[in-house]
């Protein structure tokens, strides 16, 4: 009965997530107002990591199948993709390789500039 | 034979689910990124369904209880993220300032090459929101006036890619701390690539997550400013 706890916990809060996107007519999807009240309830203690552990690492693990019908779905948009296939992949591929890349190294230069400054802060 | 199939409600699952073990075979068998499992799955089951010459709404009859799982499963990736809320404190800045330079990156980097390959404003709209999570990429496309078939498209082959190549890129660009990586991974390649970035660590996984709603909220702003730019 514990995993069954969990799962009602999780779908109780996707619940309330769709509740949300309704009454806020923003174009964000009930899974991230979702996401966002789950990380609310575990910093308010509202709900403890342990009341959803097992459910949530099961459904992360398994989250690549999920999107198997939508890349099926890929067959479905080819007549309208079909027209434009070549230049759209060219910049769907450049265009993700630049943002990893951009995202990545920002990251990592920032986070070596507060470290050292850190050990400045340490050495002085 | 053919009517049964259609009829199934558990045959799109089901052959979803074995297609996905025949792509883990292949991975664990040939050790390359292009042996990726998801990759793998999808084009099995393509194949299925042209040769069985099945519709996508009746292998979607069975099919959409694994995609039903999506919103569950991203709300769970609050989990991870909360496990590392204090090394999201302590790196607020760095992760801020990846976060937005990605999304921004993402935006100049279609618009240019819209440009470059002059296409209509519709494309170009289309495009926009091609790094962020389908639910808030097709809203934004809908919203600016862009075809939201090719927005997930678009965002499903994004996340593909991310999901195959993640790994090569950060390895080309030097781009090892685990913050950096996960960030990375999720502002370019939404839930897909934040899939790939839980199997490489918690802390990727975490970022990962983070900026999957991160980058989705700043680019429904930012791509409306972008979409009166061309």
């Amino acid at each position: 009965m514990k995993i069954l706890r969990q799962f009602t916990i999780i779908l109780v809060i996707s619940f309330l997530g769709e509740g949300i996107k309704m009454l806020i007519p923003l174009p964000i999807p009930s899974s991230v107002w979702g996401l966002v009240l789950m990380l609310a309830a575990l910093q308010f203690g509202i709900v403890k990591v342990e009341q959803v552990k097992e459910a949530s690492s099961f459904l992360i693990e398994i989250m690549p199948v999920m999107f198997i019908p939508a890349g099926v779905g890929l067959i479905t948009a080819w007549p309208v993709l079909k027209p434009v296939f070549v230049p759209v992949m060219i910049i769907t591929a450049f265009s993700t390789v630049i943002v990893m890349a951009v995202t990545g190294i920002v990251t990592q230069k920032m986070i070596k500039m507060g470290r050292n400054g850190e050990d400045e802060n340490v050495s002085d | 034979m053919k009517t049964f199939l259609i009829d199934s409600v558990f045959f799109g699952a089901g052959i979803s689910l074995i297609a996905y073990e025949i792509g883990l075979l292949a991975k664990r068998k040939f050790r390359m990124a292009i042996f990726n499992p998801l990759l793998i799955a999808i084009f099995c089951v393509i194949g299925i369904l042209m040769v069985l010459k099945i519709d996508y709404k009746d292998y979607d009859k069975g099919a959409q209880y694994l995609s039903y799982l999506l919103t569950p499963a991203t709300v769970c990736l609050a989990i991870p993220l909360y496990e590392q809320l204090t090394l999201l404190r302590k790196n607020l800045k760095a992760v801020a300032a990846g976060i937005l330079s990605g999304v921004l990156s993402s935006l100049v980097s279609v618009f240019v090459l819209a440009k470059l390959f002059s296409l209509s404003h519709e494309m170009y709209v289309t495009m926009l929101p091609k790094s962020i999570t389908t639910a808030i990429g097709m809203g934004i496309s809908e919203e600016l006036g862009g075809i939201a078939t090719i927005t997930v498209a678009v965002i499903v082959i994004t996340g593909v890619l991310g999901n195959i190549f993640s790994d090569i890129i950060c390895k080309c660009f030097k781009i090892t701390q685990p913050v950096a990586k996960g960030l990375a991974i999720g502002t370019s390649a939404h839930a897909m690539g934040t899939a790939k970035a839980m199997e490489l660590g918690p802390v990727e996984g975490a970022m990962s997550s983070l900026a999957i709603a991160v980058a989705g909220l700043l680019t429904v702003i930012g791509a409306s400013v972008f979409a009166g730019w061309m």
